[in-house]
């Protein structure tokens, strides 16, 4: 029964509502950009994408109005694994360190430094890589050429030297994702239980064994994660594989040699494009958009996964 | 003192009264069948409390049988918690606190809280104790500093800390942010103070002080207080409602069940319930 | 003294744990200490050049000249591209710091275990993994192509950029405030927004601004997303709805490309003042966050 003087409905608080409104529009903004991304590009894309031969030929011609993208998605994965061999060992290598071994003063000097990298611009280490790297390490390259060029296998691997190369953006897409890849390793590693590595080293295990034996077993999960991202990292960065990978649409197995990839080709033809150009860079971009999206989606899920368990929430 | 008697009281008609609660019927809270749910699992069920005007009402029993559980049901702080939802009446003033038209935020303007940890904001003391006026409207300084002093004396602190209104509150010590904590919730004038284990963070002579503060102010506010501390539900309770939990054979999970509610002296002295007299002279904590 | 103690028959050595295994430890050890050394040593190496070259072109004029007419010119300065710079990264910060910081209060405070929370998570994170160039082309095809080249283009490119970044750090600043902060203002009769926007928020601020100032410092260094959408004016232009603008990182990008020595030279200065830039604003957000801790 409600009492005459005594009243608790409040009025209904306008403010209140509209506050949680918005904050939930904001959220689900992101949503909505995700998929007008989606749809735009797809709608413009869509000429080329139904070509016919699109995801079947290397040949892109401009002027025959053949566009084919199988050389820059070989470039775009080159490249990144390149870049992900070169990454990997020297990120979780970091972010075992900084973890496991390193005193405690010295930590947070290391993380700093290599979040530094992360704070140069893409546009700056591009720079660097073709007016430094690019010309001195035509030389490593020749060696390394030489070397190889008795073993069947690995010499065509490592043919004919470019500056400008696939390996060469591997290696700038390497610098450029370690920081994060590194970071991602530390935090996934860092739940690894101190009872575990205890108990380890309690039995007389040296700590480089603890190391083998319980943490990396431990973070193997999330380290996939964190390395996944670090690909996804590599296959879309735009400007400095622009600037160093060669600029040549061509499959070859050769690492040193000149290649493309999908963000550098749109960087550099998209200017002077018209019409069926247009389109098929439009396309080539809903194809890196949907690959990123995979390996961000599958990433982002093995990563959560593992923070999830470790905070016992699984 | 003497009791309100119930029976003969109606629901006032009076259509002013000088202080905002005082011709409002009596009891301040009756609570009814009272389930408290978390999800799909029952924390508390069945309990009947009827709570009076100006008098401390004591929550005792141990750990786990919902007593703060069925504390924070009364100014709807468990809505908080996702999935918690109420079975039965909590009546205030025969309002159903609960009803498909109160707004939990008004409600609690009305019943304050306090709780274990003391937790003032990261703001100056001033600003703690102004913080519940000033979303309730008060806008003019004169009227926010005549507040707050008189907040601060009701929880006698302002002698402390009157000349260092605007230092922050987190530079107090820990008996001092509860009393802090206390001017804050007092500044809205609630007529119920809840406190939830207010002492348990507290050095003794901390918890002295605040037990005094207490008794001070119980003329002007309702106080329940939930507490683990027996001596201190017996020294400054006027009314007893002893928790016992029991243990669902299948869930292997604890329902809190109210054993007993009644005057201090008698749940202390000669209580109804075996299990009562077990918990108060210490067989079982 | 002695590692090693005899009792009876035997021997117990506490000295050394079994000569190789021990060996091999500190080898395994030392290799993932090596780790650290090279990746510093390209740092070192870009930072090294950016700095020689870059302080070579370095001077005030150069900071604030027009930029040259054509690229042969060894006079010239990159004054255009500062602003053009400081204008698209600030409309962004503009646009996506509200929307982002909203978007995080509705993940921490709104949206609790709910699906859309979930999704909404989940796809903000998938969303800071989006190639810059893919939102480059995205504002073109939406915005560009009817309102033609200039610099809120950029700044809505940049502000797509921004916004999962803001959202995630965020959203984990406002989990950091502790519950009961929320339960004391709740007790006080206060309602959900109030207590979001007068205890939450601002126990939470120094973490948050520091989190949108190390997502200003990335956009201010991006060059893909401006690309196609502010064109490549040459001239200074305060104007961000109309007409071409340039940018740090585009004039970087442009005179990399270039044979000719003085624009290289050029493009060297313009590093040097993007790259301290954005140290400056990331040195800036650890100041902010370190003042959070300690405020703890």
């Amino acid at each position: 029964m409600a009492h005459p003087v005594l009243d608790l409905t409040g009025r209904r608080n306008r403010g209140e509502a509209a506050f949680g409104g918005l904050a939930r529009f904001a959220g689900i903004l992101v949503l909505i950009v995700l998929s007008l991304i989606a749809l735009v590009m797809t709608t413009r894309a869509w000429p080329a994408l139904t070509s016919g031969n699109f995801f079947t030929t290397k040949r892109w011609s401009v002027p025959d109005e053949v566009f084919g993208s199988l050389a820059f998605v070989f470039g775009t994965i080159v490249s990144a694994t390149v870049a992900i061999c070169l990454a990997v060992p020297i990120s979780i290598g970091i972010a075992l360190f900084v973890t496991q071994v390193s005193p405690g003063w010295l930590k947070k000097p290391i993380v700093y430094s290599v979040d530094l990298l992360a704070t140069v611009p893409s546009v700056v280490f591009g720079f660097w890589g073709i007016s430094v790297l690019a010309p001195k390490i035509m030389g490593f390259y020749e060696s390394v050429h030489d070397l190889t060029s008795g073993i069947p296998g690995l010499r065509s691997l490592f043919g004919q030297p470019n500056g400008r190369s696939m390996f060469t953006a591997g290696i700038i897409l390497a610098i450029m994702i370690t920081p994060i890849v590194s970071s991602l390793s530390r935090e996934v590693i860092s739940t690894c239980p101190q009872g575990d590595r205890e108990g380890a080293l309690a039995l007389g295990a040296t700590r480089w064994e603890m190391i083998r034996a319980v943490v990396i077993p431990h973070s193997s999960g999330g380290l996939v994660g964190a390395v996944m991202l670090g690909l996804g990292r590599a296959m879309g960065e735009t400007i400095a594989a622009t600037l160093v990978i060669g600029s040549s649409a061509q499959i070859t197995a050769n690492l040193f040699g000149a290649g493309n990839s999908m963000p550098a080709v749109i960087a550099s033809e998209w200017g002077e494009a018209l019409g069926q150009h247009r389109s098929a860079l439009t396309a080539l971009a809903v194809t890196l958009f949907a690959l990123t999206i995979i390996v961000n989606v599958l990433a982002t899920s093995i990563v959560s996964r593992s923070r999830r368990r470790a905070q016992g929430t699984i | 003192m003497s009791f309100v008697d119930l029976t003969n009281q109606t629901a006032s008609q009076s259509a002013s009264y000088a202080d905002s609660h005082a011709a409002v019927s009596p009891p301040v809270f009756e609570l009814r069948d009272l389930s408290v749910f978390y999800s799909a699992f029952r924390a508390v069920r069945d309990v009947n409390i009827t709570i009076e005007r100006n008098q401390i009402t004591a929550f005792i029993g141990p750990s786990g049988c919902g007593k703060t559980t069925v504390l924070r049901s009364l100014n709807r702080m468990n809505d908080l918690i996702e999935g918690a939802r109420v079975d039965g009446d909590v009546l205030y003033h025969g309002i159903d606190i609960y009803g498909p038209d109160v707004s939990p935020t008004v409600v609690r303007r009305h019943i304050g809280m306090v709780f274990q940890k003391p937790n003032p904001f990261p703001k100056s003391i001033f600003e703690n104790v102004a913080f519940g006026p000033r979303v309730n409207g008060v806008k003019k300084k004169a009227d926010l500093e005549a507040i707050v002093e008189r907040s601060l004396q009701g929880a006698a602190l302002w002698d402390e800390v009157k000349d260092r209104l605007h230092t922050s509150g987190l530079g107090l010590s820990g008996g001092q942010q509860q009393r802090l904590c206390i001017a804050r919730a007092i500044a809205v004038e609630p007529e119920v103070i809840l406190m939830d284990e207010p002492c348990s963070a507290l050095d003794p002579i901390a918890t002295a002080r605040v037990e005094e503060l207490m008794q001070e102010i119980k003329s002007s506010y309702t106080i329940v207080i939930v507490t683990h501390n027996m001596q201190q539900a017996a020294r400054t309770s006027d009314r007893t409602a002893f928790f016992t939990a029991e243990i669902n054979p299948d869930s292997d999970r604890r329902t809190g069940i109210l054993v007993e509610f009644d005057d201090t002296k008698k749940v202390f002295s000669n209580p109804s319930d075996e299990r009562t007299e077990n918990y108060v002279t210490g067989r079982f904590g | 003294m002695t590692s090693t103690m005899t009792t009876g028959n035997s021997t117990i050595d506490l000295g050394a744990t079994g000569g190789w295994r021990s060996i091999k430890s500190r080898l395994m050890i030392g290799l993932l200490g090596t780790a650290f050394v090279i990746v510093m040593i390209p740092l070192v190496l870009v930072l090294a050049t950016v700095i020689m070259r870059g302080g070579k072109v370095m001077s005030w004029s150069f900071l604030t000249s027009d930029i040259a007419a054509s690229e042969r010119r060894t006079s010239g300065g990159i004054g255009p591209a500062i602003v053009g710079t400081l204008l698209t990264t600030g409309i962004a910060t503009a646009i996506a710091a509200p929307l982002g910081v909203l978007g995080a209060i509705y993940l921490a405070e709104y949206a609790g275990t709910s699906l859309l929370g979930r999704v909404v998570r989940f796809m903000s994170s998938v969303m800071t993994g989006v190639p810059s160039i893919v939102m480059g082309l995205f504002v073109y095809l939406l915005f560009t192509l009817r309102f033609k080249q200039n610099a809120f283009g950029g700044a809505l490119a940049l502000a797509c950029l921004m916004l999962p970044i803001i959202i995630r750090s965020t959203e984990e600043m406002l989990r950091l405030v502790p519950t009961t902060l929320r339960e004391a203002s709740y007790g006080l009769g206060t309602s959900k927004a109030r207590t979001i926007i007068s205890i939450v928020l601002p126990a939470a601020l120094p973490g948050v601004v520091s989190g949108v100032l190390l997502a200003v410092a990335r956009a201010a260094g991006e060059t893909a997303p401006l690309l196609f959408t502010i064109g490549a004016a040459k001239g200074l232009n305060l104007q961000p709805f109309s007409g071409a603008n340039t940018a740090l990182s585009a004039q970087i990008f442009g005179n990399a490309s270039s044979p000719v020595e003085a624009a290289q030279a050029r493009g060297w200065g313009a590093a040097l003042t993007l790259v301290a830039l954005a140290f400056s604003f990331t040195i800036f957000a650890r100041l902010v966050s370190a003042r959070f801790s300690s405020q703890r």
